[in-house]
């Protein structure tokens, strides 16, 4: 049976109110996307939402005694408070630099977790 | 070493203040300074750890710290000079053609010092607003902290304020911490709205409250906060169209903390200090299409002029008022904004509020403003000489929680001239 469902695009901040056909797991159209990642973000979040994750872990001998750090590519959204309890146990020592994989290969998703800043 | 005197001197070295510097040496000005009191470079957005930065500029989806550290490499590799831990206490405009700014700042390292400009960038960005500022009564124990301060504790110093938290304000920050505090272990029983509709990005609403099953209630306030020592609960009402409280709609919601994400306000003590003049409804100078003030030689960039809501325009206005300040350093060109631009139907306000026609010669101008009530409709962005359209663009909706935008490009340079003021206007279609 198809059904219209309204789901709000986060790719960009624009924010689309995307209005999605679909019958059971299968979309059958996409519409009000204001862009062409309207479509492709409609179909992730219907069967592997994802999610851009950052948050801190703990430094030693920097200027603060937190790095700040997020994922490489977004997460998939189910796992995030498991991703959480497993960056409350790396801690870092400075200096380390942008970029720098702090966690690799989180939870065997393929997805690292790299420095936000120097520190 | 610090110089006596420096062709560009920009006051804050977040990323207006960093776009702006780095703009100021790539368009000639040899010798420039940053001053900002913090201890690093980089602003709020080092205690911004959240993703979303840099989609427009760099088309990629960067951390608050990563998008600053991308201007601090290149401010650092172009030898732009900078002054941390320091304050600056007033900016005084020259009172003579042969002689510069004079701006006084202090430190704990060099006590009181003077240096000289030919020209000023104000990149003080935005404060946020206190419980003081919303009047929000009730009695006044610890726990009461604005969203930017919760936000440096849980993101640099690693403090947690608290366990069981009330947001007021559909704000960014306040949705944004909303998330990360659930993320740390706490628990956020609501956020709070005075206004019909959200404030902050639709796009915050989903992956920050949405994700964490965190409920909004718009037209929601706190009429009271409890507690003696410790914030215990707050008294939440609904109001109606004129902000009264609906009696019989209280509801004592128990919390420890209260966040507050209850707007920004451009920060302008130097400026006002400095004679330039402010504009009352954005909190911020009056600025020319090339972000100089009513001063000349004082130009403003960023949150300082209007609170942005996202950074990449912080960082391309902060590049503008750098070039403009550079090439006014440089005696390239001290012409002053002629047509001013009026705020029409719909709209709250146009930055810029001055524009000189002669620059629209050689490059666009995009002129920024608000909107003062949601339209979820498609709608026409006009720019008028007063019935003559001259410029147009159609939106599929406009908010007030998202800046609107429209671009004056070289072709509309003749109906520009002719102008004596324009209007921008938002319509329905």
């Amino acid at each position: 049976m198809e059904e219209m469902s309204k789901l709000i695009c986060i790719t960009c901040p624009k924010g689309c109110t995307l209005e999605v056909t679909r019958d059971g797991e299968t979309i059958i159209k996409v519409e009000k996307n204001g862009c062409k990642r309207g479509p492709d973000y409609a179909q992730a979040e219907l069967t592997d939402p994802r999610r851009m994750v950052a948050t801190t872990v703990r430094a030693r001998g920097g200027i603060h005694p937190l790095l700040p750090v997020a994922t490489a590519a977004p997460f998939p959204k189910p796992r995030i408070h498991e991703l959480m309890d497993a960056l409350r146990q790396v801690e870092v020592q400075a200096p380390v630099k942008a970029g720098t994989v702090v966690l690799a290969n989180a939870l065997g998703e393929g997805i690292d977790i790299l420095a936000s800043r120097d520190i | 070493m610090i110089k006596p005197l420096y062709d560009v001197i920009v006051i804050g070295a977040g990323p207006g203040g960093l776009a702006a510097a780095i703009a100021a040496k790539q368009n000639g000005a040899a010798d420039v300074l940053m001053i900002d009191r913090d201890l690093e470079l980089g602003g709020i957005l080092l205690q911004c750890i959240h993703n979303g930065f840099g989609v427009e500029i760099f088309k990629q989806d960067l951390p608050g710290p990563g998008y600053a550290q991308r201007f601090i490499d290149q401010a650092l590799g172009l030898n732009i000079e900078y002054l941390l831990d320091t304050m600056v206490l007033d900016v005084i405009p020259p009172a003579a053609p042969d002689e510069h700014h004079r701006i006084y700042a202090m430190s704990k390292r060099t006590g009181l010092i003077e240096v000289q400009a030919r020209a000023v960038v104000l990149a003080m960005g935005c404060r946020e607003r206190t419980r003081a500022q919303i009047r929000l009564p009730g009695s006044r124990p610890a726990g009461v902290y604005t969203a930017g301060t919760a936000q440096r504790w849980v993101n640099v110093e690693g403090y947690m304020p608290g366990k069981e938290f009330v947001i007021l304000g559909s704000g960014d920050i306040g949705m944004i911490m909303a998330r990360r505090l659930t993320l740390e272990g706490a628990h956020v029983n609501r956020v709070l709205e005075i206004m019909p509709y959200l404030t902050g990005l639709t796009r915050n609403y989903v992956q920050c409250l949405l994700d964490y099953d965190i409920p909004l209630h718009l037209r929601h306030t706190i009429k009271r906060i409890i507690g003696r020592k410790r914030v215990e609960a707050v008294e939440t009402v609904l109001v109606d169209e004129r902000w009264n409280p609906v009696p019989g709609s209280e509801e004592v919601v128990p919390c420890d903390t209260l966040l507050l994400s209850v707007g920004l306000i451009p920060e302008n003590e130097l400026s006002r200090k400095a004679g330039v003049k402010v504009d009352p409804v954005t909190g911020g100078p009056v600025v020319d299409d090339g972000f100089q003030t009513s001063v000349p030689g004082i130009f403003a960039a960023g949150n300082v002029v209007h609170v942005y809501d996202l950074v990449d325009w912080v960082t391309e206005a902060g590049l503008q008022a750098g070039k403009w300040a550079a090439r006014y350093a440089l005696g390239l060109s001290t012409a002053a904004g002629r047509v001013p631009l009026k705020a029409g139907e719909n709209v709250r306000y146009v930055v810029p509020h001055v524009i000189n026609p002669a620059a629209l010669a050689n490059e666009s101008i995009r002129l920024q403003f608000r909107i003062t009530q949601p339209i979820e409709q498609p709608v026409m962005i006009e720019v008028r000489d007063g019935e003559k359209v001259i410029a147009r663009k159609g939106e599929p909706y406009a908010r007030p929680g998202e800046m609107v935008n429209v671009t004056l490009a070289p072709k509309h340079y003749d109906d520009v001239q002719k102008a004596s003021a324009l209007t921008v206007s938002v319509v329905k279609r």
